[in-house]
């Protein structure tokens, strides 16, 4: 049984998990067995009660008190229990504890960017410290994006207009997948983060060091890791087939025609322009929907992706 | 319920699934009734968009309503109000086979159906010249308030849809000026003027709720 | 129509004749006498043609898309391309297909049939509804053509406002498609009302009809919000009007609350008229009288009446104030309840009764375990935890396709099985019928069964793309989507043999009770030669079947000597 569920259901890793999966785990036994004794109840009624000749008499059954009271009074019940059971789990979903690590979340399409209160910002990837309440503060950018962490069972849309929140308290460390689960167009399955669960300490150190750039590491390495971080390659493939903007493959020093009808040299400030400023210059056939990256990616990261793009030749 | 077949005359418009001339007046008139109450509930979407934007901002509504011209809306109200009851003489006059009367009815309610609109044109048109405009084209900055263009989205969206339900009205009214011509309506048969008449009365209720709600506001 | 001049009718037994000459089929000649037809009968065949076609169209989409998961990257299609299919597949599905299935199909053709009447109550108004719909397909057409939609069937805002795909004149197609349902709503409301035969009081009303009805009370209450919310969404896309879009003031949440005010409702326009079915179905099959007629016939009026009050259980994540959503789940759970309620009367029903596991049988067998499943993982995604974690999985897909298509389309595949005789007449092989209903059954059930766990582990829905351990239970599905394919090609088959092959049908093949089989099969152009009276109940099988075969003495007969006179005296 517990393995049926435990294969059912992503691993447990916050502390409101284990009151969401219950209610799941008791709503699957009671439906199971009202589900068997209805199937039981048909399959006797159809081996019992088989025709057995064209003259067969049944007898005149209307209607029978007691049976239809106990069939309405027993479900009610049920539902009731349930009813309260997710409302309990609700109530502690939609209550932050107030001591919360609170991180400002935004969605655009289609990348997630994460705040942190002592400044810094993570792209497709958040750090959160183990065993304390995490409460994301978000805001779309856009259109309406939904924000969900199977491992820790909470999701909420993220609105363009308010704010919406969410909390949990991570139980172990860690990464676990955070989607978006508000359609929200094309790249919209690709709209993925990781969320890392670090110990106290390592997320102290992780404050005091992640954030800043790897000073020693090669400009195109690091512009192959931002690729990924901060998202690029849900529109920009490496090998030259397209997805929804045009792939980094022999980008650097090409013409590039665009919509407006004019010819334009793919150079390092036409990259950087089109990280930063993504409208200004759209290549001929592509959307117009890139989100700026100002101020998401500091001056040595679009220096390494300028690196990186500029070896993609092949 | 047609518990009796009557092998008697059979009228020419009855239609063949009808048991008798009762049950075929009765069917239109619950089928009319029912499909004012989707008419209802299709301008009851804006009414709930109205209250909904008016108890978020009331403070848009008492501004922007001061746009509006009171006494072209009061006027409007009184000839869509008169119009009622030249319609109701209407199917009076058919009822007592008084077809020219009628047909004298039916053509003042169109006169008033019309002048309703006309007058509709002119307020639409003194709001256009300042640039009150529905949605992204309101250029108006008369109104100090940053949402007056969804104030003006609702009003347009309101009388607009009941502007085009008075045209439907119009039209249904010239084809009965038409059918009554012809012959086809009388004492024994008026429901089409009937349900007509209903569809009326609903444009004119719609108006009465429109007008308070829209231009009296304080 | 009180006037009467008595109280009493002279009424005798009218035999059926068998293998008629003169039937609707063949009352009058051309393509254009269908095109045109007034006759309810043909306006059902036209409506149950096009939907067939447009369940082939979603189908086929379905399919398309199954294929694409096979794998996670891009395997036949690209990201754009998926999104239109799968906004193409719920909108086709949804407006052309399951909305206009069993109303205005089934519903069309056996309405008028079961009161004993000639014909609906506007005729004229039941052809415009079928042409309507026509139209509103077009429109659907033209923006398939016209670059296609990608918003998802719910259209919802700022993603329909700022796309650049063809939502207006698809939002229209779905203003014009609902004209369509209201008119076919209304059509049924005063026809039950008004009529009935002599003796069919709202206690004798077969309970397919009593689902019609209450379905038709909540197409014509839902359908006009509808219609205004997608007016308001088009006048958005041309005019900017800023109602639902946040850059302007407005607010999307808004948006969600008027589309789910209709699209709740029009959940129960789906399935409801399904519950009709099956409980003629079980009531036929197991030759017994119905249990609970009342508990059934009322619970049907009691989900469309709580279906207007749920709207909100699609809306628990999506930023609505915590009560709401506490105060709709709550109600959420009392659907479940006159749901549970038919459900037990059915199996009740069987209870001693003479069971024949004939195709529409075995397709109401099918409906009871499928349904039951799609009504109980409703009770999970009911409850306000649960359903967070839930909301917008792969759950959420299976839930509502065991619902809508476990059952729906098997009801309309049962119902279809149970009158096609009747539309006609002519009988389909029994042996392939009961196969292709067991090869459906079981792929139905490799299909979304895996999606359950799928949605439980946390796939998310309108994926194109989806994380590496959910591949296994995907090529499951697309394996029982292909079977399931493959069953409704079979189905196809053996029906069409049917048509032009099939040996000629009995009129009352199923001995069942109600009007619809106490006239030839096919029936006359004006279903019943006669004015039928009506002595007993819709499933009175311990009366005797002539007792169902009364009609009104015309007068003619009266002075002369009639064949056979009974004189019951039927006042009401």
């Amino acid at each position: 049984m517990n393995r049926i569920i435990e294969y059912l259901l992503p691993p447990q890793r916050s502390s409101l998990a284990s009151e969401v999966d219950s209610l799941f785990t008791f709503i699957n036994v009671a439906g199971f067995l009202l589900f068997a004794g209805i199937m039981i109840t048909i399959l006797i009624f159809v081996i019992k009660y088989r025709r057995k000749s064209e003259d067969d008499v049944t007898p005149v059954i209307t209607h029978n008190s007691i049976l239809e009271v106990t069939w309405t009074v027993i479900p009610i019940i049920l539902i009731l229990i349930v009813f309260s059971w997710g409302f309990r789990g609700f109530l502690s979903l939609s209550s932050t504890p107030a001591n919360a690590y609170e991180i400002n979340v935004t969605a655009a399409s289609w990348l997630w960017e994460f705040r942190y209160p002592g400044g810094g910002t993570t792209v497709n990837e958040v750090f959160v410290p183990v065993d304390r309440p995490v409460k994301f503060i978000m805001r779309s950018d856009d259109v309406l994006h939904s924000l969900y962490v199977p491992d820790f069972r909470i999701k909420q849309d993220v609105l363009p207009n308010r704010y919406t929140t969410t909390w949990f308290q991570a139980t172990e460390t860690g990464e676990s997948v955070l989607f978006c689960t508000e359609y929200c167009g094309t790249a919209h399955s690709d709209m993925l983060a990781t969320v890392h669960v670090l110990s106290r300490e390592d997320f102290e150190e992780w404050l005091e060091t992640g954030l800043e750039v790897d000073e020693d590491m090669p400009l195109a390495d690091l512009g192959r890791q931002t690729y990924t971080s901060a998202g690029c390659n849900a529109c920009h493939t490496l090998d030259g087939s397209d997805r929804i903007g045009p792939s980094f493959l022999n980008l650097f020093d090409s013409e590039r025609e665009l919509a407006d009808g004019s010819v334009i040299v793919a150079d390092e400030d036409y990259i950087r322009r089109s990280i930063l400023e993504p409208q200004a210059d759209i290549t001929a056939g592509y959307p117009a929907n890139m989100p700026s990256y100002a101020g998401r990616l500091n001056e040595r990261q679009i220096d390494g992706l300028i690196a990186f793009i500029k070896e993609l030749q092949d | 319920m047609g518990n009796q077949i009557s092998e008697a005359v059979k009228p020419a418009h009855l239609q063949h699934h009808f048991v008798d001339v009762d049950q075929q007046f009765e069917s239109s008139k619950l089928g009319m009734w029912i499909f004012l109450v989707t008419e209802i509930l299709m301008f009851g979407g804006l009414f709930v968009a109205y209250i909904i934007y008016r108890s978020g901002h009331p403070d848009l509504f008492y501004l922007a309503a001061k746009e509006l011209d009171t006494v072209l809306g009061a006027t409007n109200t009184v000839v869509l109000i008169a119009s009622s009851l030249t319609i109701a003489l209407a199917i009076r006059a058919v009822q007592l086979d008084k077809i020219k009367a009628a047909v004298n009815y039916m053509a003042a309610t169109i006169a008033l159906a019309g002048t309703f609109m006309v007058i509709k044109y002119f307020e639409y048109m003194d709001k256009f010249d300042k640039g009150i405009y529905p949605g992204a084209a309101y250029s108006y900055d008369g109104i100090p308030h940053d949402m007056a263009a969804n104030f003006f989205s609702i009003y347009y969206m309101m009388t607009g849809l009941h502007g085009i339900h008075v045209v439907i009205g119009m039209v249904l009214i010239g084809w009965m000026i038409v059918k009554a011509k012809k012959g086809a309506v009388h004492s024994g048969y008026y429901t089409p003027v009937e349900n007509t008449g209903l569809f009326w009365h609903l444009v004119d209720i719609i108006w009465i709720f429109l007008f308070p709600l829209l231009y009296l506001i304080d | 129509m009180a006037d009467s001049t008595s109280n009493t009718l002279k009424i005798r037994e009218f035999p059926v004749e068998e293998n008629p000459k003169h039937t609707y089929l063949n009352a009058d000649k051309g393509i254009l006498s269908w095109l045109f037809t007034l006759d309810h009968k043909r306006i059902g065949l036209l409506y149950l043609g096009s939907i067939t076609l447009f369940f082939f169209v979603g189908g086929v989409l379905a399919l398309l898309l199954r294929t694409e998961l096979l794998t996670p990257a891009q395997n036949i299609i690209d990201a754009d391309t998926y999104n239109q299919i799968f906004t193409l597949h719920g909108a086709i599905m949804i407006f052309l297909f399951i909305i206009p299935s069993i109303p205005a199909a089934l519903g069309n053709f056996f309405l008028p049939m079961m009161i004993g009447a000639k014909d609906v109550a506007f005729p004229r108004l039941n052809l415009a509804s079928w042409w309507i719909y026509i139209f509103g397909a077009l429109f659907a057409l033209f923006s398939i053509i016209n670059g296609a939609v990608d918003t998802g069937w719910t259209f919802y805002t700022p993603y329909s406002v700022q796309t650049g795909t063809a939502v207006v004149s698809m939002t229209l197609a779905v203003f014009i498609l609902g004209f369509s349902s209201i008119l076919t709503g209304i059509n049924f409301i005063v026809t039950l009302h008004k009529l009935r035969s002599p003796g069919l009081t709202w206690s004798r009303m077969p309970l397919f009809l009593w689902s019609l009805y209450a379905t038709a009370i909540i197409q014509i209450l839902a359908t006009p919000v509808l219609a205004i919310t997608v007016l308001l969404l088009s006048m958005e896309r041309i005019f900017g009007i800023g109602i639902f879009d946040p850059t302007m003031g407005g607010d999307p949440v808004l948006y969600q609350h008027f589309f789910w005010f209709y699209s709740h409702p029009a959940v129960y326009i789906m399935i409801v008229p399904a519950f009709g079915i099956i409980s003629e179905l079980i009531s036929t099959f197991s030759r017994k009288t119905i249990f609970g007629y009342w508990a059934i016939a009322l619970s049907s009026l009691a989900i469309a009446f709580i279906g207007f009050l749920v709207w909100g259980h699609h809306m628990f994540v999506s930023g609505q104030s915590e009560l709401s959503s506490v105060v709709f789940s709550f109600l959420t759970f009392f659907v479940g309840v006159p749901t549970g309620i038919k459900i037990f009367n059915w199996v009740a029903t069987m209870y001693k009764g003479s069971i024949d596991l004939k195709t529409p049988m075995l397709y109401a067998l099918a409906f009871l375990f499928l349904f039951t499943i799609g009504g109980l993982t409703g009770i999970m995604i009911g409850a306000l935890s649960v359903n967070v974690h839930l909301h917008d999985t792969y759950y959420i897909v299976a839930h509502f396709h065991y619902v809508m298509m476990g059952g729906t389309v098997i009801a309309l595949l049962g119902g279809l099985h149970y009158w096609w005789p009747k539309m006609t007449g002519r009988m389909y092989s029994e042996f392939w019928g009961r196969i292709t209903c067991g090869v459906i059954f079981v792929s139905f059930n490799m299909t979304f069964l895996p999606q359950f766990i799928m949605g439980s582990q946390g796939m998310p829905r309108r994926y194109f793309n989806y994380v590496d351990q959910f591949q296994g239970l995907h090529q499951f599905s697309t394996i029982g989507s292909y079977i399931l394919g493959v069953g409704f090609v079979m189905m196809a088959v053996y029906l069409a043999w049917s048509l032009f092959r099939g040996p000629k049908a009995p009129s009352n093949p199923w001995r069942a009770r109600s009007l619809d089989w106490m006239t030839s099969s096919p029936p006359p152009h004006h279903n019943f030669e006669y004015t039928p009276v009506i002595l007993h109940g819709p499933y009175d099988h311990h009366q005797p079947m002539r007792e169902f075969r009364m009609g009104v003495v015309r007068e003619a007969e009266q002075h002369g000597t009639p064949v056979e006179t009974d004189t019951t005296d039927i006042t009401r």
